[in-house]
């Protein structure tokens, strides 16, 4: 039975080398046609139309400036959201409050994507008089409320692991509660709080159908959240939509755009891990 | 390890100024905290108020259609009902076997500890990637052009059941350890082995555990759009699938679908077909919570 169950652990590590093996097979057949070099510094991306050109920085930046926006709701309001639930809501409060959360972190990204362009974006319009249709602004806004719960359950947990000592020292000294609550358990809870905003950019970073729907599909190296991007991951969808012939150089360009997105939410996810672990505060 | 800086330092003598910062301050986390409510909030009645006229019996039975008031999501419901069996049944002996390993055999070494930390990581994997992995792989078979699987229920299935299978093993790993080691030892005292322990005494009390990790994992699979996009493109269904090896779409394809049209019709339909989702990820959460909630008034006796 021990290696039955076994084999079933292992299939976890195949599954990761399977993508590995998949990305590296299938992007190493791209690099052989485009220069690594090409498709790392290249500013424009127009591998359907011609003049064909594989510079992955615009998806790239497209990805960061509405990673960028969601980062921009989601951590300051995700981190005070734990700090609420953690140091100032009762029990009976935290017990309705944290299944709402849970629901929101539930809801499919396809919703996000439908109530991105057909009620911010409106909303937005009204403010903004040149926002386009699909744009970056209202995308990262959505992402941002749908990672909220990430952050703050994330940083939750390590607050409430802040042992109560400190915080009861602390109000001896005579401190209020938002002085404890900024100046005694944030700090004491910062590595967790780091690694939840690492993770939760992480996911954002991945974050597929939202920003399809949402953000639009031109592939853009400018900064204006009024107007569209194309994400990474939008680029993979809209490919894959279009049955691209397997194996040509296009069926490719997702599985080198993949590598791309594998190796940078790898990166922070590992880097997330390694806080938590390195950092982790021993009481 | 830190220094906390002495809090005395900060405190002075002004109370009243203090006292209105903590309120003010009090206020913002407050604020903040309602922001993510507020928002699903909206969200839901939006969801409501404009999908709630194209609801109807016809909307569920009825296949796509180019007519607004003729299309229904009937093969993307019965579609997204076979890929959440089937994923489940190839993922939960992989998971719940994976996770009875971790718990009750592995050795502590360098490759448990791999193990899990691939776990972990391949949790945060964007479900994108997954998508590649599956129409590279089950699709078509690296590289070459064949069809491997082809566009089928069962490549759909195989991808998905990889994608959920960390939540799977992480949840099935957590209720294996909560069964507390008396249990076990009770039993080996009474002769039995080990194979014997795990199969009438852990995982009969960790079931309830298992089966809520499942039903939360399988909310996840079908909500995913992404990876099953990769799988199966966007297929405009008639007919509904009659086995694994033919072609399907899911509910999240038809709403993405129907989104994806710029009429306003369209979008009503896409409203509609976001409740039923909903409703159906709702009930699978309600199921969960029910369950959770009854296992642990029974451990607690």
């Amino acid at each position: 039975m021990k290696w039955l169950f076994m084999a079933c652990a292992s299939v976890s590590i195949l599954t990761t080398i399977g993508i590995l093996v998949t990305l590296l097979y299938q992007g190493y057949g791209f690099f052989n046609e485009v220069s690594p070099w090409e498709f790392l510094t290249g500013t424009r991306w127009t591998p359907i139309l011609k003049p064909r050109s594989y510079g992955v920085l615009p998806l790239v930046s497209g990805t960061l400036l509405v990673t960028v926006i969601a980062a921009m709701v989601a951590l300051p309001v995700g981190l005070m959201t734990a700090i609420f639930l953690s140091e100032y809501a009762a029990d009976n409060v935290r017990r309705i409050i944290k299944p709402i959360l849970e629901i929101l972190a539930g809801i499919p990204t396809v919703v996000y994507g439908y109530f991105a362009l057909t009620f911010v974006t409106p909303l937005l319009q009204n403010i903004f008089n040149d926002l386009l249709v699909f744009n970056a602004l209202s995308a990262g806004i959505v992402m941002g409320v749908m990672i909220i719960p990430m952050v703050s359950s994330l940083s939750e947990d390590a607050m409430i692991s802040v042992p109560r000592n400190l915080r009861e020292a602390a109000y001896a000294l005579g401190a209020t509660r938002y002085e404890v609550s900024l100046r005694v358990v944030v700090p004491a809870a910062l590595s967790g709080i780091i690694a939840a905003f690492i993770i939760a950019i992480s996911r954002a970073i991945g974050e597929t159908m939202l920003v399809t729907i949402a953000a639009g599909a031109t592939p853009r190296m400018a900064l204006n959240p009024l107007e569209g991007v194309q994400t990474m991951t939008a680029y993979i969808v809209q490919l894959s939509l279009g049955e691209a012939p397997v194996g040509s150089l296009e069926y490719n360009t997702i599985f080198a755009v993949g590598l791309v997105l594998f190796c940078m939410t790898l990166l922070m996810n590992l880097l997330g891990f390694w806080i938590v672990r390195r950092f982790r505060e021993a009481y | 390890m830190n220094e906390y800086k002495p809090v005395a330092n900060s405190i002075n003598p002004n109370r009243k100024r203090r006292k209105i910062i903590g309120a003010s301050v009090y206020c913002i986390f407050l604020i903040s905290t309602l922001v993510g409510i507020v928002g699903l909030g909206v969200l839901i009645f939006d969801v409501l108020d404009k999908g709630i006229p194209w609801l109807n019996w016809q909307f569920l039975t009825d296949y796509p259609s180019r007519k607004p008031e003729e299309a229904g999501l009937y093969s993307a419901l019965i579609g997204t009902i076979w890929l959440m069996f089937m994923t489940a049944l190839l993922t939960v002996p992989i998971g719940v076997g994976a996770a009875i390993y971790l718990e009750e055999y592995a050795p502590r070494n360098l490759l448990t500890k791999a193990i899990e930390i691939n776990v972990s990581n391949l949790a945060g994997v964007p479900s994108i990637v997954y998508g590649l992995l599956g129409m590279a792989l089950f699709v078509y078979y690296l590289g070459s052009s064949e069809q491997f699987l082809g566009r089928t229920l069962l490549a759909g299935a195989l991808t998905l059941a990889l994608l959920v299978l960390p939540i799977v093993i992480m949840a099935s790993r957590e209720a294996i350890r909560a069964v507390p080691d008396s249990y076990r030892q009770g039993a080996y005292a009474m002769g039995a082995d080990k194979w014997q322990v795990i199969k009438g005494v852990v995982l009969p009390s960790a079931l309830p555990g298992i089966l809520t990790g499942t039903i939360l994992a399988m909310s996840r699979a079908i909500g995913e759009a992404a990876p099953v996009i990769a799988i199966s493109a966007l297929v405009y269904m008639t007919f509904i699938p009659a086995h694994p090896m033919e072609r399907f779409t899911v509910l999240p394809i038809q709403i993405y679908n129907w989104v994806a049209r710029p009429q306003e019709e369209f979008r009503g339909l896409a409203a509609a077909g976001i409740i039923v989702l909903l409703a159906i990820l709702l009930t699978m959460n309600a199921i969960a919570v029910v369950l959770r909630n009854k296992y642990q008034t029974r451990s607690e006796e």
